[in-house]
């Protein structure tokens, strides 16, 4: 029995209008990463993370449980559990990550902040009012509730005195680039990804990696939001060699998450065939652009194929900070 | 088998949507040969269904719509430009106001997505 897809979209927009994302996760923990980075609160330009990266642990941990339920008898009971999240937060509770996942994915969080840092580019960030920008809901057509949320999230930022948004993954970024304008009359905050900011100002590398690295470019942002050169131009003027798949730039493969939640099976056959694709340029690391990409990829590698997102390639050329959260324990623990 | 039904509801539907624009779709393939999971209904022969107003045969695919990754592939090759992630899109609202019972908001506002994309 597969998944019932109304149920599972239902779930999602429930979620959504209720508690404001599409897997709530609550201030604290969407926060944590920028602890201790002194960022100031607000500013006419602020890092927006929308939530993504930090959510991915808690999504990656849903889809476990889905892809268990999937093709048996439990699967038709799903719908109770549409019934049930209304009053409870279902997702939260049934959705419980590992510390190391939640932990790689606030480091990715915070290898951006520190390069932006580096780079001299001045921002703050929203902290609590740093709301999910609504792209699952977007994909499933949702458009209502998703208008209505979109509108939650220009007051906000209106509320902020907000000008320009520096965003982190290329689904806020097209989201709020590319989505918002077509539904909020006079939005007009201008939405720029940190790799096209950091390839703007000019980023120097602090020091030279002499390493291959092949290329995972996200849909979104190849065919969409045009965001192709910026992170090859950061890789090479630190050094790297970049290894093109020939599935590249406009022309790139889908990691296979978009579907995840609801075709958890599909989703993975589509991620490993991509894998294939980039084990087939013969390289030894791969680098990604996105929370769902990295995911995705990661797990259908198995471990075969070491996989990080390109704020850890970036970190260790571009600052002196640890770029990894294994490395960051491995740090503090022989400082201690 | 039963005749297929056109149902002018529907029909009206995708007519008078913003968001569809199937219509110059040359039925080439490319979409199909191209598309990651290999999804030999979409978008073409989906399509042709939207546009003939045959809305029996496009709710059985419903969880063909729902697979679809939106990933673009297929509109990046399309030699028609037809935008194909809106069209789903469109079909996806369709279905989540018929049959799922969502707040989709079709219709209830302009939103002109398509020719912003």
């Amino acid at each position: 029995m597969p998944l019932p897809t109304g149920d599972i979209v239902g779930l999602m927009v429930d979620n959504l209008e209720k508690r404001g994302s599409v897997f709530p996760l609550s201030a604290k923990k969407a926060t944590r990463w920028a602890d201790g980075l002194d960022i100031p609160h607000g500013g006419e330009t602020v890092l927006y993370t929308g939530a993504m990266y930090q959510l991915l642990p808690y999504i990656i941990a849903m889809v476990k449980l889905l892809a268990r339920v999937e093709d048996t008898f439990l699967a038709n009971w799903v719908f109770m559990g549409r019934f049930a999240n209304r009053f409870v937060n279902l997702s939260a509770i049934g959705a419980r990550p590992s510390r190391a996942e939640i932990e790689r994915y606030n480091q990715i969080l915070r290898n951006i902040a520190r390069l932006l840092q580096q780079a001299g580019v001045e921002f703050g960030y929203l902290y609590e009012d740093d709301l999910y920008a609504g792209a699952l809901a977007y994909d499933m057509g949702v458009d209502g509730t998703l208008r209505t949320h979109a509108k939650r999230v220009d007051a906000t930022l209106r509320k902020h005195g907000v000008r320009k948004v520096i965003t982190l993954d290329p689904h806020t970024t097209n989201m709020l680039r590319s989505v918002y304008p077509t539904m909020i009359d006079g939005f007009d905050v201008e939405v720029k990804s940190y790799l096209e900011v950091l390839a703007e100002a000019g980023a120097e590398p602090l020091q030279r990696i002499d390493e291959d690295v092949v290329i995972h470019d996200s849909c979104l942002y190849a065919r969409s939001e045009g965001v192709i050169d910026e992170p090859r131009r950061l890789l090479e003027r630190a050094g790297y060699t970049i290894n093109e798949p020939r599935e590249s730039r406009n022309l790139t493969y889908c990691c296979g998450g978009p579907i995840e939640a609801l075709f958890p099976s599909k989703s993975h056959d589509v991620a490993v065939e991509r894998v294939k694709q980039l084990r087939g340029t013969g390289g030894s690391q791969v680098t990604t652009m996105c929370p769902m990409c990295l995911a995705s990829l990661a797990k259908a590698a198995d471990g075969t194929l070491p996989m990080e997102d390109i704020s850890v390639f970036l970190t260790r050329a571009y600052t002196l900070d640890a770029p990894d959260a294994s490395t960051e324990k491995k740090r503090s623990i022989s400082e201690h | 088998m039963a005749a297929s039904q056109v149902d002018m509801e529907f029909a009206e539907a995708v007519t008078t949507s913003d968001e569809f624009n199937a219509w110059a779709c040359l039925n080439c393939g490319i979409c199909s040969a191209v598309c990651p999971l290999a999804i030999d209904l979409m978008p073409r022969k989906l399509f042709r269904y939207a546009i003939l107003g045959l809305k029996d045969e496009v709710l059985e695919e419903t969880d063909t719509i729902f697979q679809c990754l939106l990933c673009k592939l297929c509109e990046e090759n399309c030699t028609s430009n037809v935008h194909i992630v809106e069209n789903v899109r469109f079909l996806r609202s369709y279905i989540g106001d018929e049959v799922f019972g969502l707040d989709t908001g079709r219709g209830r506002e302009e939103h002109h997505a398509a020719a912003h994309r």
